[in-house]
C-alpha cells in the first residue's frame, strides 16, 4: 500500500441511505480470484441498463460526478455482507474516500485496510455537503483528520490512532501482527486446541 | 471482580497481547473458509512466503458459487469452476482440510460447522462471511471478516480488534403457534433498524430464546448482522449441550463431562451491565414478512405496507418510496394476497433440518400453486441425507417443489439460481436488498412455514391458515 496523503478532489454525491454491499458490487461478480478490475462493476445494477448502456438518471453517471475521488452517500453506508470486494471496487473506480453520517462496521474496517478512507461527519455537515452537490471540491487530510469544503469550512472526523498510522505510513496490519510471534506462541502453548480439523479427512 | 457479560468473558479469555493505544490481538479458535472470500487471502500468503499457521484450526467447504443441480456434471460456469478449483488447490497447497461436494459434509459454511460439532461454547470463530454470527447461538464469539483479515488469521491465528459495546435483547414469553425464530429476528430488526446494532455485540436472552431449539437460535443469531451488529450471542444451556453431544468433533467420554462443566461458565454474570437493552414481547408476535429492500422493512403478515406520506420529507421517505416502487408494492396495501412467482426455502438462516421439517409440515398432502417455482435447498449434505431419511424430499416433490443439492443458492444468486427481473420471491434467507436474488428480483423475507404457505396460495399467505 502507498502512504495515504492529503488530497483535493471533486465529490460524487449518491443521496441514498443504507447503501448495501450488494449494490456496491453484486454477488454475481464475486467469482473473481483477484482484487483488480472490479471498478467496472461498481454499482452495476444501478449504473447500467439491461442492455449495458449507462443509466443517465443514476447520480454517479452524471457529468459533474466524473473523476471524483470522494464519494458522498447517506447513512449506514456499506451494510450487508463482509465482501472486501466492496472497497476493492470503489478504489478500482478511483475513489479514495467515502463520506457518510455512519458506516456499517465490517465495511468500515475493510475500507481502512484498502486505502479507502471512511469519513464520518455529523448530519449538519452532511447536509451542507449534499447541498454543495456533485462536482464541488473538497480537501481530505487524514493527518489532521479534516474534511474541508469549497467554502473553506472544515469538519473534523474520527479515526482510530492505529489504522490512521497504518494508512499514513502505507503499511498493512499483517506486517504488524507478525511482530507478535513470541506472544502468539506463548498463548498457543497455554491454550491447546479442542480438536484437529484435519482429523476427519 | 467486576460483573462481566458473556461477550466480555470470551473476549478476556482470548486476549493474546495489546500495546497501549493499539487494538487487541484476539486469538481465533477456528476459521471457516469458502471459495468466494479466500482466494486473494491465500494469494497474499504466497506473495509474502507465509504458511497457514494453524491448519488444525482451519476448515473449508464450498457453498456460494456451486450449482445446486446434478453434481455428477462439471460446473458449467467457467468462472465459478475456476474459483472452486482455486480453493481446492489452495487447501491442498496449504494443508487445510476441505469438504467438497460428495464428501458427505459439504454445505453452507454456517450449517456445516455446527453439525460437525466444531462450533463449541466459549470459542472465537471467524469466517469471510457476514453471517458468521450464526455460531453465536452456541455462545461463540463469531465475526464475519473481510479477506484481508482472512489472510491475517491464516497467517497468525489472530485478529486485531477493538472492543464492541454490549447490547442485550430480551425476548419474553412464549411464541404463539405459527410464529418462529425468523419472526423474532425480523420483528427485532424492524424495531431497531438495520443500523440498530452497529458497534455492538447482541446477546439474546429471555424465555422465548431459552425455549428455542439450536436450529432456531441459529436463525436468530445469523441475522444479527442485518441489524448491523458485530456478532450475536446466546448463552449455552442444556439445549446446546444436547445438540453437541455425539457430533463428530464434540468431546467424548470424560472429556465431554469436563467440557460441559467448562461450557456452563459461558454466561453473563447476573449483575453484568449492558450498554443498551431492548425488550420484545415474544408472546405478542405474529408471523413477519418484509415488504421493502432492507431487512428492517418488515411488518406482521396481517399488516399493511407503510405510507411514505406518514414520514417527514427527507432521505428516509425517499428511500421508502424508492423501495415500494422497486418492489411493486402500493402504500397501504395488505401484504396478504400479494402475488408471488417464486419460493426459496434454504440458506444459512433457514436451511437446517428443522426448517425443512417445518416447511414439509405445511406442504404435506398439498400442492404448490403451479405458477410458483418452489426451490427447496438443504443447507448441507448432512441435512439432505437426514431429510431424505425422513421422507421430506418426497413431500416436497409430491407438492410440486424442486429438491436440490446443498449450497447458498438463491440467497445471493451467485450460482445461477436466480430470479428473473420483476419476479417476486418469498425467501427464507436473510437479505432483501435490490437484486440480491438476481437483477430486478424482488425478495420478501419470511419463515419456512410462511414461505411454504405462500407457495401453496400463489401469494403471500398466513401460515396459521395452513396449520
Amino acid at each position: 500500500m502507498k502512504p495515504f496523503t492529503a488530497f483535493e478532489s471533486a465529490m460524487a454525491v449518491l443521496p441514498a441511505d443504507n447503501v448495501d454491499t450488494d449494490q456496491i458490487i453484486p454477488a454475481r461478480f464475486l467469482k473473481t480470484t483477484t482484487k483488480e478490475g472490479l471498478g467496472l462493476q461498481l454499482f452495476h445494477d444501478w449504473r447500467y441498463r439491461d442492455d449495458g448502456s449507462p443509466r443517465t438518471d443514476f447520480p454517479l453517471n452524471q457529468p459533474a460526478a466524473q473523476g471524483a475521488e470522494v464519494l458522498v452517500a447517506g447513512d449506514n453506508f456499506g451494510c450487508g455482507s463482509s465482501r472486501e470486494h466492496a472497497p476493492w471496487a470503489l478504489t478500482d473506480a478511483g475513489y479514495r474516500a467515502v463520506v457518510s453520517t455512519s458506516f456499517a462496521d465490517i465495511f468500515y474496517g475493510n475500507s481502512l485496510k484498502n486505502a479507502l478512507l471512511p469519513i464520518k461527519v455529523s448530519p449538519e455537515v452532511h447536509a451542507r455537503i449534499l447541498a454543495a452537490g456533485s462536482g464541488a471540491r473538497v480537501k481530505v487530510d487524514l493527518e489532521a483528520q479534516t474534511l474541508t469544503l469549497a467554502d473553506g469550512s472544515s469538519a473534523r472526523f474520527p479515526v482510530d490512532a492505529f489504522p490512521k498510522r497504518c494508512m499514513l505510513l502505507g503499511v498493512d496490519e499483517l506486517g504488524y501482527l507478525l511482530q507478535f510471534e513470541g506472544e502468539i506462541a506463548a498463548f498457543e502453548a497455554a491454550h491447546p486446541a479442542p480438536f484437529d480439523t484435519r482429523a476427519a479427512v | 471482580m467486576t460483573a462481566r457479560t458473556l461477550y466480555d468473558k470470551i473476549w478476556d479469555a482470548h486476549v493474546v497481547a495489546q500495546r497501549p493505544d493499539e487494538p487487541v490481538l484476539l486469538a481465533v479458535d477456528l476459521q471457516l473458509i469458502h471459495e468466494v472470500t479466500s482466494p486473494q487471502a491465500f494469494e497474499g500468503l504466497r506473495q509474502r512466503g507465509l504458511k497457514v499457521r494453524r491448519p488444525d484450526r482451519t476448515i473449508a467447504t464450498i457453498d456460494h458459487s456451486i450449482p445446486t443441480t446434478d453434481r455428477s456434471r462439471p460446473i458449467a460456469d467457467p468462472i465459478a469452476a475456476r474459483q472452486v478449483a482455486q480453493l481446492q488447490t489452495n487447501c491442498a497447497e496449504f494443508g487445510v482440510p476441505i469438504f467438497g461436494p460428495g464428501s458427505g459434509h459439504q454445505g453452507v459454511v454456517h450449517v456445516f460447522s455446527p453439525e460437525f460439532g466444531l462450533t463449541q461454547p466459549g470459542m472465537t470463530l471467524v469466517c469471510g462471511d457476514s453471517h458468521t454470527a450464526t455460531h453465536g447461538a452456541f455462545g461463540v464469539l463469531a465475526f464475519g471478516i473481510g479477506t484481508s483479515q482472512v489472510e491475517m488469521v491464516l497467517a497468525t491465528q489472530c485478529l486485531l480488534q477493538q472492543p464492541s459495546r454490549n447490547f442485550r435483547v430480551n425476548v419474553t414469553g412464549r411464541l404463539a403457534p405459527g410464529v418462529t425464530a425468523k419472526d423474532i429476528i425480523l420483528a427485532l430488526i424492524a424495531k431497531i433498524g438495520v443500523g440498530g446494532g452497529t458497534g455492538c455485540v447482541i446477546e439474546y436472552a429471555g424465555e422465548a430464546i431459552r425455549s428455542l431449539s439450536m436450529e432456531a437460535r441459529m436463525t436468530i443469531s445469523n441475522m444479527s448482522i442485518e441489524a448491523g451488529a458485530r456478532a450475536g450471542l446466546i448463552a449455552p444451556d442444556e439445549t446446546t449441550f444436547a445438540y453437541l453431544k455425539g457430533r463428530p468433533f464434540a468431546p467424548k467420554g470424560a472429556a465431554w463431562d469436563a467440557a460441559v462443566a467448562r461450557w456452563r461458565t459461558w454466561v453473563s454474570d447476573p449483575d453484568a451491565v449492558f450498554d443498551k437493552e431492548v425488550t420484545l414481547d415474544g408472546s405478542a408476535l405474529e408471523p413477519m414478512i418484509t415488504f421493502g429492500t432492507n431487512p428492517a422493512q418488515g411488518i406482521a403478515i396481517t399488516g399493511t405496507v407503510p405510507e411514505p406520506r406518514a414520514l417527514a420529507a427527507g432521505v428516509e421517505r425517499d428511500s421508502l418510496v424508492k423501495a415500494l416502487k422497486y418492489m411493486g408494492m402500493r402504500a397501504g396495501q395488505a401484504i396478504l394476497g400479494h402475488p408471488i412467482d417464486v419460493v426459496f426455502v434454504g440458506s444459512c438462516t433457514n436451511g437446517r433440518i428443522e426448517d425443512l421439517r417445518a416447511a414439509a409440515g405445511v406442504l404435506r398432502g398439498r400442492k404448490v400453486d403451479p405458477r410458483v417455482r418452489t426451490l427447496v435447498v438443504p443447507g448441507s449434505e448432512v441435512v439432505k441425507r437426514q431429510a431424505e431419511a425422513e421422507g421430506l424430499d418426497q413431500v416436497f416433490l409430491a407438492a410440486g417443489a424442486q429438491w436440490r443439492e446443498p449450497g447458498c443458492s438463491m440467497c445471493l444468486a451467485m450460482n445461477g439460481d436466480m430470479l428473473q427481473p420483476g419476479e417476486t420471491c418469498v425467501a427464507t434467507s436473510n437479505r432483501n436488498f435490490e437484486g440480491r436474488q438476481g437483477p430486478g428480483g424482488r425478495t420478501l423475507l419470511a419463515s419456512p412455514v410462511t414461505a411454504a404457505a405462500s407457495a401453496i396460495a400463489g401469494a403471500v399467505a398466513d401460515p396459521r391458515s395452513f396449520a
